[in-house]
């Protein structure tokens, strides 16, 4: 981020998305910017339902609407706003250079179909490969992510593979076409610890490989601290603060990065006491009030806080925050 | 401490699910090896964290000490008495003070009935095989105290589920379970569907009963930081076999199994500092499938340090420095 000279790969200016129900409209995202270098990780924590997979999902156009819509902001990838793209221009962009690795290795493959057909469908749409030439380079990158014997597995089913080397698989289509971005969706929740290692170790290698930049999507510190250059934390549908890996663990700025950094225990430290934990819920994203929609569980909640939202605000260079502590209160404090 | 009867005793306990063949006559042709053969005890007022990947028993042990499966081979004490050989009478009014938590707080609450029938059921249910003596008036009002001690407000009672986030839903199930004052606590992964922020309040809730009603937990989990933090000791599990115990601190500051060094470098510690200059053991593979009879080492497989020995032997439990139990053939004599 202190390169200021690079161009990024992927702006993203203000999206907003949201969702229309029967009780009210869900602002799942809302005024949510950020940029994406060639090379960098950047890791999105929040917790479950703060709208970290609504943003990845726009960023795709892969939002069931209706209910969903984008109604609002810029996604310019390579200078082009891929919002405005039409369906076919947004095609073959879509697991070309930008691709997806999902949750759930169970669900995302398709059970029906081998290995291969689902590897060289993907091959033959996005590169001018023939079937046999899409087969050999599904081979070749089934080698890379490392699963042994990938001539022979390759003609296998999802079913035969267990989690880890399921996610393998993914992580193998989704480079296949050399993208430039690789959406990372929580890929590693649904995994055991050794093979999480396993799989962290292999995404960090291959984004390297393939200057890929990587946007990392979790709920676990533990992975945002050995994985991303810089972070975004997302609560209630906006992004409340924003820093480098280093920083905000180092010095978190906002009350609920604090909370959410202290109340995960440690091992590396003995914790006898008490855990810190944030009190409440998470606010419901219907009908949120037009402040800030931390205020009823923060402990240095103030007057302003309950009256107007904090807009994001850089306070130190390169790192950005939304919270009053630390923003000129001028003009709204005589109200 | 230890000239104390232990609070509950599992000895060389084995639970193997048949895998059988044949449609109108069923015969087996194997076992799914899910505890094969473990030995541990808890101590009153204790937490025993019980760690281990998904698929190696953890769960398991849990429901064979509920006596909710059957067990294959070995005893179950529970003060003293042997569990898995009562008369199910015997068993029922055992079992109060034993109770269970459980890990997907959307799936353990039935949907049809409300927080306070919930919560009532384990007293009804006792009441009615006259087990325990209570009045209507009397489980209301423990209802009503029940929810207030797990942090939820008494005029919940008459919601459902669905009407609770899972934090909240976590406190339901954790209500049910003290509703009998049972003396331990069988709580299974009760933290991994919550966020972070939700987890350190049950943690603390989980803590804080403990010191109020002298609770044993038997508390089982992935997260290493979360076991460390809540357990007195901790037992490390692979493919249905204990790899290790020892005391918490003394495990997390010199882990002496290769299983239990590996999970320790594996787990991902949120500190960008101490990310950047770890060196990771990443283990080869995946757990292998836990159908076989196996002859040597069950981590023969993976393990970083395995020497030809280890094929063939079995490594028993040895204990080490005090209370530090391991097994595996790189400590201690062979052969004995």
């Amino acid at each position: 981020m202190s390169d200021t000279t690079k161009k990024p790969v992927l702006q993203v200016k203000n999206l907003q998305t949201y969702f229309k129900t029967d009780d009210g409209i869900v602002k799942a995202v809302e005024r949510v910017s950020f940029d994406l270098f060639i090379g960098q990780t950047l890791g999105i924590v929040g917790e479950s339902g703060c709208g970290k997979s609504v943003t990845n999902l726009s960023l795709m156009r892969l939002i069931p609407s209706p209910p969903g819509k984008i109604v609002g902001g810029e996604v310019l990838f390579k200078d082009k706003d891929i919002l405005k793209l039409s369906n076919a221009e947004m095609r073959s962009i879509r697991g070309n250079s930008i691709s997806m690795i999902f949750q759930d290795p169970m669900t995302s493959l398709n059970p029906f179909l081998r290995i291969s057909t689902q590897m060289v469908e993907t091959i033959v749409l996005h590169q001018a490969l023939s079937k046999a030439e899409a087969k050999k380079k599904a081979i070749e990158m089934l080698e890379l992510v490392g699963i042994p014997a990938p001539e022979k597995r390759v003609d296998d089913y999802p079913h035969q593979f267990s989690g880890g080397m399921r996610q393998r698989v993914m992580i193998a289509m989704s480079l296949s076409c050399n993208a430039d971005i690789l959406i990372a969706d929580e890929p590693t929740t649904a995994l055991d610890v050794t093979i999480q290692a396993q799989i962290l170790e292999l995404i960090k290698e291959l984004a390297q490989k393939f200057h890929t930049a990587v946007i990392m999507i979790t709920h676990d510190l533990g992975v945002v601290a050995g994985m991303c250059d810089n972070v975004c934390v997302m609560y209630a549908g906006r992004f409340v603060e924003k820093a480098d890996t280093d920083s905000l663990f180092g010095k978190p700025l906002h009350p609920y990065t604090q909370g959410l950094i202290n109340s995960v225990p440690r091992m590396d430290k003995t914790n006898g006491g008490k855990l810190f934990s944030i009190e409440g819920q998470p606010p419901n994203l219907i009908n949120l009030p037009d402040c800030c929609s931390f205020h009823p569980r923060c402990d240095k909640a103030m007057d302003i806080c309950r009256k107007k939202y904090p807009q994001l605000t850089e306070v130190e260079k390169g790192r950005q925050v939304a919270c009053w502590l630390y923003l000129d209160k001028e003009g709204t404090e005589n109200e | 401490m230890s000239n104390k009867q232990p609070l509950l005793e599992v000895k060389d306990v084995k639970l193997h699910f048949p895998i059988e063949d044949g449609v109108l006559f069923k015969r087996q042709v194997g076992a799914i090896r899910a505890i094969d053969g473990i030995s541990f005890t808890v101590r009153e007022g204790e937490t025993l964290g019980i760690v281990g990947e998904s698929g190696c028993g953890k769960s398991t042990t849990a429901r064979a000490i509920a006596q909710l499966h059957p067990v294959t081979e070995g005893n179950i004490y529970f003060e003293g008495k042997d569990l898995t050989k009562m008369s199910t009478k015997e068993l029922l009014a055992t079992r109060k003070n034993i109770q269970m938590v459980f890990q997907d707080p959307y799936a353990s609450l039935n949907p049809r009935m409300t927080v306070r029938t919930i919560i009532s059921e384990p007293l009804n249910i006792y009441v009615k095989r006259r087990l325990l003596e209570m009045s209507q008036t009397e489980i209301e009002n423990r209802v009503e105290e029940l929810m207030e001690i797990v942090g939820l407000s008494r005029f919940y009672k008459n919601r459902y589920p669905h009407e609770f986030s899972g934090g909240q839903r976590q406190r339901i199930g954790i209500a049910r379970a003290l509703a009998l004052n049972p003396k331990i606590i069988l709580a299974d992964e009760p933290v991994s569907a919550l966020d972070v922020s939700i987890q350190s309040q049950i943690l603390n809730l989980l803590k804080d009963l403990q010191k109020e009603f002298g609770l044993a937990y038997v508390f089982i989990a992935h997260d290493l930081a979360v076991i460390e933090y809540i357990s007195n000791r901790v037992a490390v599990m692979y493919l249905g076999k204990l790899v290790e115990i020892a005391d918490s601190v003394l495990l997390y500051k010199n882990p002496m199994h290769p299983y239990t060094q590996a999970l320790m470098s594996a787990a991902p510690i949120p500190d960008p500092q101490i990310e950047k200059n770890r060196k990771r053991i990443i283990l080869k593979g995946d757990v292998p499938s836990p159908d076989k009879e196996r002859i040597g080492c069950y981590f023969y497989d993976r393990c970083p340090k395995k020497m030809e020995y280890c094929k063939t032997h079995i490594p028993p439990m040895k204990d080490l420095v005090k209370g530090h139990q391991v097994a595996c053939w790189l400590y201690g004599k062979k052969g004995e």
